[in-house]
């Protein structure tokens, strides 16, 4: 059996580097042995793609990207497909736990200082891979040509439209129509089944490739390749992914699982965070809903835009708005840049980070919260004092991060 | 046994619940007694539905055999529920034309198949019981909760007519309703029929969450034992790490 | 490569039996995930629905007339036939290749020589047996196209295959079977339901 076994691999790995590969990835693939809860969300992340993946193939078999029958077309997966409200509770459920565990997953990475040297671009990739996601999630959350679908793209579309000189071309270029209809309907289908997926796919795995080549960082923020074994060339303190962190992340799957069939199975709706409830009214192009928020993942953003009161700089507040918003998420990318302190870890940094981060949470909760509200005139200053927190975390980082006192960063990871 | 285990994985899973479904008028709403594994009450509220509301609102993206669900024979939904000259396994469509929907009301009257999953039960529950005489409005009605709604009082054989009183008080206005004519039911019978009502809506916006909450029970309990066998295969391999 | 999850002599007994319990357990888990969504593919409640049986009123069917019907889809015929057209399938019987329709192409109260629960009335779907296109009727006698011996009966354009009145397939043509003749049933003498044998299933 073994025999028969191991000469069919021989036959493969003569023609396409199987073992290799494995060997490199898995079973060979040295990481630190110190990884924490807060390393499960890479992994995580993988298994929900998978979830979105093939959920999303087989809510194409029956969903119709047609303005006048998709929300029909929905009801239709959730009622008369065997087992269609599973297959599309999932694919719902999976987006927003796609951004739960992604946040996770940078936050980690804040935490433990992952976005720096060597590592800049795994950062940047990583950032591309969110950028792509959240395209994904908006185009996706159009489909179901709900109130929540319709008026949530009218106003993120319209966005577009507060760039100076091309806005409005843009605008109906983007639409393929002088209002949102059919036409963008079709053809976001097409980018969220088609052209954003295989994007996502590449980036994910060259996200991978870049990994392995620097490495897995640690809570330690210690490089492990620094200190090997003379004899074998293994780091002293990696052990291989395969099997000790294939057991691990079986453990954090299945507590995961649990979570996130919970809320399938018992909570579809999160209490229309998940879905929400205006999207259950079909689309109607000539009443807006009284209250319209964007689904939660996006809310610290969509807070930012509405911040923006007064003009100034001889930009208007809408084109402001558009500006903090989108200059919000691009921000990240510039971390490995910002950050001048001599140590990776949040272990080794001094209060000043401590501090500094604790309030750069503080304050995407309390946007996200407020981007769920009306606004109010409270509520819109609340807004405009934690956006300045929000930027001040990045902006006064090369300071802070500097002049910082830190602890001595250790030569090898400790028990 | 299963009911309790199914209130409490809700419960937890329902965490974070607190955004409160939109109330134009602000009135404060009432429970409304929403319970799907009942099918007496689910098969009343469905005879009412089909009596009542099908003439105007349609459920379109329902199908009528899929009453089997609530306890209904073929022969049962064939003789309560379909009325004219359909078929079992076709869609709720309403009778009524949407061109003639819009010459009377001014709206087309909506679909039916996911108003609970959009206004929550409690406000249908509300708004149900708060129709009132108002000799100002093209129908001759209105309502407390839903300020010069388009519907007009489709019920008020069974509940009476109701009239607006508002009493200025220290903290404003105070509005409530009083009945003026009584109609066939009294007020606790027309809330139980009414609560019969909001509860088969509430089961027609989603007719699988009895099925989703059972097999999700036993996806728990695999992914419990699941645990135990995994968390133990990595204590195991971890021996070696030092 | 599969050294370090793979069942061998250098594992102690308690780590075996974690890896194979595991291993099964997943593998449950993956076949379980698997079923709804291979069920999902199965005709949905609205295929369902639609492929109903269909209520048919053949009291304006003319002897010698052909009516056709849709069920599920698919072209279901329904033929008055004359009695000469009755006696033409005692003629054919030599040339046919299954005359006492033995293999199972229809229910078992039209396994007859007419094929049919009233002898003149045939029920039967207009679809060819060699690759599902729908043959033409042709009632003619010995036209020049189909040969001296040809008694009336269905042409399949597509590739040459030949039936005889009460579908019943001829020998040396592309098809391999009768035609099928789908379940039915009479509500009344005018009234046909097709797709079903009891009233109580509509």
């Amino acid at each position: 059996m073994s025999n028969l076994f191991n000469s069919m691999l021989g036959w493969v790995d003569k023609r396409f580097p199987l073992s290799s590969n494995w060997k490199a990835h898995l079973s060979e693939y040295y990481a630190p042995k110190n990884f924490n809860f807060w390393y499960f969300f890479g992994s995580l992340a993988l298994l929900v793609l998978v979830n979105q993946l093939i959920t999303g193939i087989f809510l194409t078999m029956n969903y119709k990207p047609d303005a006048s029958m998709a929300f029909a077309s929905v009801e239709y997966i959730m009622r008369d497909v065997d087992y269609g409200w599973l297959i599309r509770y999932m694919h719902s459920t999976g987006a927003s736990m796609f951004f739960v565990v992604v946040y996770l997953h940078m936050f980690r990475g804040m935490m433990y200082g992952s976005y720096r040297k060597p590592r800049e671009l795994l950062w940047l990739v990583g950032m591309a891979i969110f950028f792509v996601l959240m395209s994904l999630a908006f185009t996706g959350y159009i489909l179901p040509w709900g109130q929540m679908s319709y008026w949530g793209a009218q106003v993120i579309v319209s966005m577009f439209g507060a760039i100076p000189m091309v806005g409005e071309t843009l605008q109906q270029w983007l639409l393929g129509d002088f209002t949102l209809s059919d036409a963008a309907l079709n053809r976001f289908f097409a980018y969220h089944v088609v052209t954003l997926p295989l994007v996502l796919l590449v980036l994910v795995f060259v996200h991978i490739l870049a990994l392995h080549e620097t490495g897995s960082n640690n809570p330690d923020g210690v490089e492990i390749k620094e200190n090997k074994n003379a004899a074998t060339g293994i780091p002293v303190d990696g052990i291989p992914f395969h099997p000790y962190y294939t057991v691990k992340d079986i453990v954090g799957v299945v507590v995961f699982l649990f979570v996130f069939c919970g809320i399938i199975f018992f909570a579809p709706e999160m209490g229309g965070y998940f879905l929400e409830y205006n999207n259950f009214i079909p689309a109607n192009t000539l009443q807006t809903p009284d209250h319209i928020a964007p689904v939660w993942y996006f809310t610290p953003y969509y807070s930012m835009l509405r911040a923006v009161t007064v003009n100034f700089l001889g930009i208007d507040a809408k084109l402001w708005g558009v500006i903090l918003m989108a200059g919000s998420v691009v921000i990240f990318c510039f971390l490995p840049w910002l950050d001048r302190s001599p140590v990776k870890s949040i272990r080794y940094k001094g209060p000043y980070f401590k501090i500094a981060l604790g309030l750069f949470v503080i304050s995407f909760f309390v946007l996200g919260w407020l981007g769920t509200k009306s606004p109010t005139p409270l509520y819109t200053l609340l807004a405009q004092i934690f956006t300045v927190i929000y930027f001040a975390f990045f902006i006064l980082m090369p300071l802070y991060s500097k002049i910082d006192k830190t602890k001595p960063e250790p030569k090898r990871l400790k028990e | 046994m299963k009911k309790t285990v199914n209130l409490v994985l809700i419960a937890i899973f329902s965490v974070v619940s607190l955004s409160a479904y939109g109330s134009e008028s602000g009135i404060p709403l009432d429970k409304a007694p929403v319970n799907i594994d009942d099918n007496a009450s689910l098969q009343r509220g469905a005879e009412s539905f089909v009596n009542y509301c099908l003439t105007c609102h349609g459920a379109s993206y329902m199908r009528y055999n899929r009453h089997r669900d609530i306890g209904f024979s073929n022969e049962d939904i064939m003789n309560k529920l379909v009325h004219t000259g359909q078929k079992s396994g076709d869609l709720m469509l309403s009778s009524m034309r949407k061109k003639e929907g819009e010459e009377w009301f001014g709206v087309v009257p909506p679909d039916l198949s996911v108003i609970a999953r959009s206004r929550g039960a409690d406000w249908l529950y509300t708004y149900l019981r708060t129709f009132y005489r108002d000799e100002g409005t093209a129908t001759g009605w209105n309502n407390l909760t839903f300020d010069r709604a388009a519907m007009p009082h489709v019920l008020y054989q069974l509940q009476g007519e109701q009239k607006l009183v508002v009493k200025t008080g220290d903290k404003g206005e105070q509005k409530s309703l009083v009945l003026d004519k009584a109609g066939q039911l009294n007020s606790a019978e027309y809330d139980k029929f009414v609560g019969d009502l909001v509860n088969y809506l509430v089961y027609l916006g989603e007719p699988h969450a009895n099925e989703r909450k059972d097999l999700g029970i036993k996806v728990m309990l695999f992914l419990l034992g699941m645990f135990v066998l995994s968390y133990f295969l990595k204590k195991e391999y971890w021996k070696d790490i030092h | 490569m599969a050294d370090s999850f793979s069942i061998n002599e250098r594992m102690s007994g308690r780590r075996k039996f974690l890896v194979a319990a595991t291993s099964v357990a997943g593998g449950v888990a993956g076949a379980a995930i698997a079923t709804p969504f291979l069920l999902s593919m199965m005709p949905s409640e609205r295929a369902k629905a639609a492929g109903a049986p269909v209520e048919v009123d053949i009291s304006k069917l003319e002897p010698g007339m052909l009516l056709m019907v849709e069920w599920r889809g698919k072209v279901v015929w329904v033929l008055n036939r004359t009695p000469e057209m009755l006696e033409s399938l005692v003629k054919v019987e030599g040339n046919l290749a299954d005359p006492n329709s033995e293999k199972k192409q229809q229910p078992e109260y039209a396994k007859n020589r007419t094929r049919s629960i009233k002898p003149e009335i045939l029920v039967t779907e207009g679809v060819c047996t060699h690759l599902g296109c729908s043959p033409v009727f042709r009632k003619d006698i010995a036209p020049a196209d189909l040969g001296p011996d040809w008694q009336g009966g269905f042409f399949c354009p597509c590739h040459g295959s030949k039936f005889d009145l009460a579908g019943r397939v001829f020998k040396s043509v592309p098809a391999p079977t009768n035609m099928v003749v789908p379940p039915h049933t009479y509500l009344s003498d005018s009234r046909l339901l097709i797709g079903s044998e009891s009233e109580g299933s509509v």
